[in-house]
């Protein structure tokens, strides 16, 4: 991207930090993009201000995030030896007979990210909200000011749980009819809860806890990248 | 007088209109629709959740699967997510390899269209015409990639091989006579490039032979026009892209506004329409067809002229090439340690866009430093065309859905993901 374009970006950023000034609570730009985060409570009012005064007139996409396990690695990197396999840390997490409520967590655990694009302008950005409440998250939804948002919206809350009020639509869209759970939630196993086979003797299809088990065949590591490592090492000199 | 009330009509799933698995609950009056309520999800396979726990390069292949009918240009959104977090460019050959595949994976859906909403709509022919043309073109990403769908060809940091000197030839065989493999054989001679460049010499002359079965045709153009209306307004308010917004009349394509890889290099131009019916984004999508085969030619004389590497010389994200690891400890130690562990990427979030055949496809990458995505969100534009089905089909008759289907260029692989 040339300069032209991340100073049009820095552009933006201060436009967008003078008119909603009290309501973003973190601007950023990364990766030559930039993100607003605000509090749920100011998202319509934001939201409409976004689309009217500064004609993002397409909402491009919007999607939950589930912070649950956000920087945690299977593998320590850091120690000397360490074991070949790795199996999957039960963690208590989801159980199928408890709800998945147990699970503490600290902090936001829900986020709702929209990307918005302004075709007037050439130019994108990305709404950040964390939910409030992580036993029931609720954010206000955008359907109003943007309509196509309904699917994306109904999406979320299959996958993730994430309520969206005054939504016209609010059912599951993806899973199959009678799903329990949300399965993209990182406390949901990655082989599902149940598998379903017809069965002879009752003559119809029934349902069994899964029989698979989850296996790591390459584990999950952090290492810091080199360039944070070079900056690390700089700040210590 | 008994009371008339509204039946509803069960669409699918194994309807053959129906694209694949869509079932639509249609509430009708009589033979109008009042509302229409698509089920998705028949094909939900959890893309996104399995990405979760694999190594970043693992899941390319994935990327071919949403889409199946534009496998190239799937990969390649993610890919360009993959890159900008990494901040690495890939070297311009591959970039010029990449828009070739990009334009004849275009071509490639586009012809899929064209045959299957033809079919739905009652030309039978046209899905032969066209499926003629996809097997040459299918012939190509065989010689690349060894796969002729599912081709896992596009890499961060450059594609997977330069592209062979040679084109695989037919061999006489029971279903194939010694004078049928000549014809068979006869453009095959040279390079893979020969083979794209002859094509492309050829495809306007195909595209004029569609065009004259359809354009003018008196029962396409009454199935077609004046059906499934979108007002520029409307088409941004609900979230449509591609062809489905150009046809509302309004200019918008990521390669000429936003242009990634070489696209500002290469001379083409936007089509539009102007009512925003099926008819328009018919058109709209044949003038694609040719514009792309200009695109095509482009690059083959580019690539042609300028040989050079295809992937980066770093082997923290590209394995060393397979000699060097024959000989070299330090080459198989970056490979061993790129097919057992990956590489990681910074913490961060990126978005990365292209112009799909369908629209824009995006990938939303949530990295937390690990060597596997945090969250990967896949932003598939049949999605949001599927999510207007209930505004375009209002008002109008049963017969009009399957249009309808027709002219969003449906596909389940990337709607469900």
């Amino acid at each position: 991207m040339s300069t032209a374009a991340s100073t049009a970006l820095q552009t933006l950023q201060t436009e967008l930090e003078i008119s909603l000034a009290e309501a973003i609570q973190n601007s950023t730009i990364a990766f030559k993009e930039l993100t607003i985060e605000i509090l749920p409570v100011d998202l319509l009012r934001v939201a409409k201000t976004l689309r009217d005064k500064h004609s993002f007139e397409i909402l491009i996409d919007l999607c939950g995030v589930d912070y649950l396990t956000y920087g945690k690695s299977e593998w320590d990197s850091d120690v000397s030896s360490f074991s070949r396999g790795v199996t999957r840390k039960n963690d208590g997490l989801f159980d199928f007979d408890k709800s998945s409520a147990t699970v503490e967590y600290d902090g936001k655990r829900y986020a709702v990210v929209t990307h918005l694009l302004s075709i007037k302008n050439n130019n994108r950005l990305r709404l950040k909200v964390f939910c409030e409440d992580n036993d029931m998250p609720t954010v206000d939804s955008l359907d109003s000011i943007w309509n196509g948002v309904n699917w994306f919206e109904r999406e979320a809350f299959d996958l993730y749980g994430i309520l969206f009020s005054n939504h016209p639509d609010l059912r599951r869209i993806l899973t199959d009819y009678g799903f329990v759970g949300h399965p993209f939630r990182k406390d949901f196993p990655l082989e599902g809860q149940v598998e379903m086979r017809y069965d002879e003797q009752s003559e119809r299809v029934i349902y069994e806890p899964v029989s698979i088990e989850s296996r790591v065949a390459v584990p999950r590591v952090i290492r810091p990248s080199e360039k944070a490592e070079s900056k690390a090492s700089e700040a210590k000199d | 007088m008994p009371e008339i009330r509204n039946f509803t009509l069960n669409f699918g799933p194994a309807h053959p209109a129906a694209h694949g698995v869509l079932r639509l609950v249609l509430e009708m009056d009589g033979e109008v629709i009042q509302r229409a309520d698509p089920h998705i999800g028949l094909l939900h396979r959890g893309t996104e959740k399995l990405a979760e726990s694999k190594i970043y390069n693992q899941s390319i292949g994935y990327m071919d699967r949403l889409d199946y009918v534009s496998m190239m240009c799937n990969e390649h959104g993610y890919v360009l997510a993959l890159e900008k977090m990494m901040g690495i460019e890939a070297p311009i050959r591959a970039q010029y390899i990449r828009v070739m595949f990009d334009e004849i994976t275009r071509i490639l859906n586009h012809l899929l269209w064209i045959g299957a909403h033809a079919l739905d709509v009652g030309a039978m022919t046209m899905f032969l015409y066209a499926f003629r043309e996809r097997e040459d073109l299918m012939d190509v990403y065989e010689a690349v990639s060894g796969a002729r769908l599912h081709a896992t060809y596009y890499r961060p940091g450059g594609v997977y091989r330069d592209l062979p000197d040679t084109m695989p030839m037919f061999e006489k065989s029971r279903w194939h006579s010694e004078a049928e493999v000549r014809r068979l054989n006869k453009n095959r001679g040279g390079t893979v490039l020969d083979f794209i460049e002859d094509f492309t010499t050829r495809f306007p002359k195909y595209v004029d032979e569609y065009e004259t079965l359809l354009t003018d045709n008196r029962i396409w153009k009454q199935r077609l026009v004046d059906i499934g209306i979108v007002s520029p307004e409307r088409a941004l308010q609900l979230g449509l892209t591609g062809a489905m917004l150009r046809g509302s009349g309004v200019e918008w394509d990521l390669r000429k506004k936003q242009p990634y890889e070489v696209y500002d290099k290469i001379n083409f131009d936007i089509p539009v329409g102007t009512n925003g019916d099926s008819y328009d984004r018919y058109l709209v999508r044949v003038e694609e067809m040719r514009q792309s085969n200009i695109i095509i030619k482009q690059c083959v004389d580019w690539l042609k002229k300028n040989p050079g590497p295809v992937i980066l010389d770093d082997n923290k994200v590209a394995p060393p090439p397979r000699t060097a690891m024959k000989s070299d400890m330090e080459a198989l130690i970056h490979h061993f340690k790129l097919a057992t562990e990956g590489y990681c990427l910074p913490e961060g979030e990126a978005y990365a866009a292209i112009e799909h055949p369908k629209g824009e496809f995006g990938c939303y990458i949530v990295s937390d430093g690990a060597n596997k995505p945090y969250r990967l969100k896949i932003r598939a534009p049949g999605f949001a065309h599927m999510s207007a089905m209930d505004e375009l089909t209002k008002g109008h008759m049963l017969a009009d859905v399957v249009t309808i289907i027709g002219t969003m260029d449906i596909v389940f692989g990337e709607v469900d993901r």
